[in-house]
């Protein structure tokens, strides 16, 4: 990929960061930067494609450290789970045999496995020695008549960030657009409400939690043509043109691919969250809105009024279980805003909040939701985190993986909120397993045994 | 708040959890050095047993029977004792002699002290050779109990009273005794002698199965008594100790017996499993040897603490079902508990005195049937139990963590150490690793009506 084209998806009209000098595609500082690289992000915002063949063209490095390591579920084809790579050798960078393997390397994906397409990521040494990835793909295609699409993310591009938008121009620049969708069955129209085709991007499916909301769309009549990229599959993204409102779940990651829809299809699109009971709703809301449909907004009114009523009543325990515990949340950007709502819900006091990836708009919000006496952390260092976590008095760090080592050593109770966890939060179902989760590490006996010193230290 | 006991209410046990007595009582006397255990009754009762020996621990186990037969039943079982210890002595030449009464002879009415008396009469070349006489009734106790009478039997019949003069409390500075419970397996005695070795400690084992039990390969091809266990010279020296160290509640009146008799001074332990009771244990021994707890088992310490941190995650809030002996379903009630998890159920085959501090709401005297109700009932994520409680999680499709006694349907079990701060460590990651095998919170894949998909 070219400098310049790397500076057109850096430059995103629709981000917020983006008249910041503190933005999160700025350049990361060598000896301090945390996170992945371009790859990467390009990676796992496209893997959860459930009947696409992953190809990682690079050595051992790329695939080798990160394949099966995503908490997003299918439900059906596991074809993005089988880890495959061009693994290339030093001979294959001497003798430039990369191209080469790689043109193999399809055609096996292609004989072993029968993907419905093939996406092939560039990584940093083909990107250096200039292995020509977008001509390969195209004589694959061409050869094999499966579609086999490049995305050029090499890791020295830039940020994850970054990474993230290569992955929506790739979607956007090869897929989106080239199938009409399948007709909704005539049992299901003749059903009298109106049936409204939308996208989710952005949303993931971590352990499933997709799977709390779509019954709710279902009810409301919205077809998902599909959700980028969480439980995806490739046919489904080919058709996304064709939604009359698209959701920006929880995440600036694809903005991109909502902007160009609306720029080239005029699709609505609006930023919204399925963490907390508030969200949901709103998420719905926001949905009847854009689709400017009557019937939709009364018929989205009453389902929100029942469901609220209903897990009220199942968050009733827990609310009196979690009431008055102080949080410390530290995760990246919207979520920081999103999971506040969440756990306002729960009775939580969330005392401070991880703001380091966050946009000013995404600190107007926090303001708006918990006013100006909660502390704003701008550096995610663990001796930071714990240094508040003491001042505030904490009884539970919310936060990614990454942090939870350090929670744990320093025997703090600890939520894990990113990709890799194995709970689902979403719709208003997830919002009991939060509770229950946070309960769980809250109230376990092992907190007391761990701080307690041994008789033999207490003695001396 | 005491507990309750639900007792039996049903007519027919449905696959039994309990074992018999005098399975137990073998047990205990396999970890005498030089030993025979052996059955007072009908040749059955001595192969099923030693069949289930054979499974779990995979080692040729020496187990005998006085065969009563129809005449012997009838007429009276005395001479058949006196008899099999004859030919015993004389064909097998153990030292020591393990004699426990079954539901036969106790229901026909065999005086084993009589019995005895009369081989001593009969059979004065065998004078230097010992005999432990224990009533062991099918029809009474269990495993656990079983063991526990031996353990005692053993006791009175081997230990000098401190009226003899021969033994003086505290004589001996760096020995100590180890009163080693039913639930003990050969892995954590074996545990439990590093642990007196890192405090320069010398520990007498009573009964000691990890020197007879714990499958090695000898040099010699066939011995037919027990190689290893207790020599019967240091069970004479248990009086010259500084303390006793009891574990497991159910050797409470062996302890009683001992302390009566030699005047060392006890300290009991339910079990060693989890931080605050191996944080006792090694707090005491340390103060006992005069020696500072060893760097070694501090870091154990702190590794078990890290452990525990991190295994809540899966084992907080885990509903768990539990069927096993009182000293072990209340050590395995405190393990799990500490971490958070719930006991759902929890069945045990007998009464012993650990039932009392289980804290728990109640308990249920029953079968692996009442355990699979129970656990269906309470929602049990996890099974906590022998291999027969492997047929219940097959049809619960539940996990089940192998405690107890018998383990056949997988090896090692008898090697197993669960006790320390090493031992409870590996527990937890098992327990945890089983519950993240068998996701249950897992959100069930839902498939728009609408939906594009086809696959």
């Amino acid at each position: 990929m070219q400098q310049k084209d790397i500076a057109v998806l850096l430059d995103e009209p629709a981000c917020a960061h983006n008249t910041k000098a503190k933005s999160g595609c700025a350049r990361p500082k060598p000896g301090s930067t945390a996170g992945g690289c371009a790859f990467d992000g390009a990676q796992i915002a496209l893997l959860p494609i459930a009947d696409v063949a992953h190809i990682v063209h690079g050595t051992i490095a790329c695939a080798g450290s990160s394949w099966d390591n995503r908490g997003t579920r299918s439900s059906g084809s596991t074809l993005f789970r089988i880890g495959m790579t061009t693994d290339l050798t030093e001979q294959d960078v001497i003798m430039g045999r990369g191209e080469k393997r790689l043109l193999h390397s399809i055609k096996q994906a292609i004989d072993s496995y029968q993907p419905k397409a093939v996406f092939v990521y560039n990584t940093c040494v083909p990107a250096l020695i200039g292995d020509d990835v977008e001509a390969v793909c195209k004589a694959a295609t061409e050869k094999w008549g499966i579609p086999v699409v490049p995305v050029d993310g090499a890791g020295f591009y830039g940020s994850k960030n970054l990474g993230n938008r290569i992955a929506g121009e790739a979607m956007f620049k090869y897929v989106v657009g080239t199938r009409e969708p399948v007709p909704v069955a005539s049992e299901l129209l003749s059903e009298g409400k109106r049936i409204h085709d939308i996208n989710l991007i952005g949303e993931y499916n971590i352990a499933g939690e997709l799977w709390h909301v779509l019954p709710l769309l279902d009810e409301l009549g919205l077809r998902v043509l599909c959700t980028l990229s969480g439980d995806a599959r490739f046919h489904e993204v080919q058709t996304m043109h064709c939604s009359e409102a698209n959701m920006m779940v929880c995440s600036k990651a694809m903005v991109n691919v909502a902007r160009k829809l609306q720029e080239k299809y005029g699709t609505p699109w609006f930023e919204g969250s399925f963490y907390g009971v508030r969200d949901v709703s709103q998420a719905l809301r926001d949905f009847a809105r854009l689709l400017k449909d009557e019937d939709l907004t009364q018929r989205t009114e009453r389902l929100i009024v029942r469901e609220e009523a209903r897990i009220d009543q199942f968050l009733e325990p827990w609310r009196q279980r979690l009431r008055g515990k102080r949080v410390l949340l530290f995760t990246g950007g919207v979520k920081s805003w999103s999971v506040i709502s969440a756990l306002q819900d729960l009775g939580l006091d969330v005392v401070a909040t991880g703001t380091n990836k966050s946009t000013e708009e995404d600190k107007q919000r926090i303001r708006e939701l918990m006013g100006d006496k909660t502390k704003m952390l701008d550096e995610g260092s663990p001796r930071a985190l714990l240094d508040t976590v003491r001042e505030y008095q904490v009884d539970v760090l919310i936060a990614g993986g990454r942090n939870m080592y350090t929670a744990l050593k320093a025997r703090i109770p600890f939520l894990d909120i990113n990709q890799e966890r194995e709970f689902g939060y979403a719709g208003y179902a997830g919002m009991v397993e939060l509770a229950r989760q946070l309960a769980l590490t809250l109230e376990s006996p092992v907190w007391p045994a761990v701080r307690r010193k041994s008789p033999w230290e207490h003695a001396s | 708040m005491s507990i309750t006991v639900l007792k039996r209410t049903k007519a027919m046990t449905v696959n039994p959890l309990k074992v018999s007595a005098p399975v137990g009582a073998t047990l205990a006397f396999l970890g005498l050095n030089r030993s025979m255990p052996l059955m007072h009754g009908s040749q059955g009762c001595t192969a099923f047993a030693k069949v289930m020996f054979v499974r779990h621990f995979r080692e040729p186990i020496p187990l005998q029977t006085t065969a009563m037969d129809q005449v012997s039943t009838v007429m009276g079982g005395q001479e058949s004792i006196v008899e099999a210890l004859a030919t015993i002595f004389t064909k097998n030449k153990p030292k020591l002699i393990g004699l426990m009464t079954t539901g036969l002879t106790e229901t026909q009415g065999t005086d084993i002290a009589q019995a005895l008396g009369e081989f001593r009469e009969k059979h004065p070349e065998f004078a230097d050779r010992q005999v432990v006489a224990v009533n062991t009734p099918d029809f009474s106790g269990g495993f656990e109990s079983g063991f526990a009478t031996a353990v005692e039997g053993m006791i009175r019949t081997l230990v000098p009273p401190l009226e003899a003069g021969v033994t003086q409390p505290g004589r001996r500075q760096r020995q100590i005794n180890l009163l080693a419970g039913a639930s003990l397996t050969p892995g954590d005695i074996e545990a439990l002698k590093e642990m007196f070795d890192a405090l320069e400690m010398r520990a007498i084992v009573l009964p000691d199965i990890s020197d007879s039990l714990d499958g090695h390969l000898t040099a010699s091809d066939f011995t037919p008594h027990t190689i290893g266990g207790t020599p019967l010279s240091e069970i004479t020296l248990m009086g010259d100790s500084i303390a006793t160290l009891v574990i497991g509640d159910s050797l409470n009146s062996a302890a009683d017996l001992l302390h009566e008799k030699t005047g060392v001074p006890d300290y009991r332990f339910s079990h060693l499993l989890g931080l605050d009771a191996v944080d006792r244990f090694v707090d005491l021994l340390s103060k006992l040897a005069e020696r500072p707890v060893p760097p070694r088992i501090e870091r154990q310490r702190a590794q078990l603490q890290d452990a525990m941190v991190d295994c809540h995650f899966m084992i907080g809030l885990a509903p768990v079902a539990i069927a096993a002996e009182p000293d072990q379903l209340l050590a395995m009630t405190e393990l799990l508990q500490g971490m958070g998890a719930e006991i759902v159920a929890a069945v045990t085959p007998e009464r012993g005195p650990a039932l009392e501090k289980l804290p728990l709401v109640e308990v249920k005297l029953g079968d692996l049937e009442d355990l699979e109700m129970m656990a269906k009932q309470g929602g049990a994520h996890l099974l906590v139990g022998n291999s027969h409680v492997s047929q219940s999680a097959e049809r619960l499709q539940l996990p089940l963590l192998h405690c107890g006694f018998p383990q056949y349907d997988r090896l090692g079990g008898y090697q197993r150490s669960w006790i320390g701060y090493r031992g409870t460590r590996q527990a937890l990651f098992d327990i945890a690793n089983l519950l993240l095998q068998h996701p249950h919170s897992e959100i069930e894949p839902y498939r728009s009506r609408y939906s594009q998909k086809r696959d």
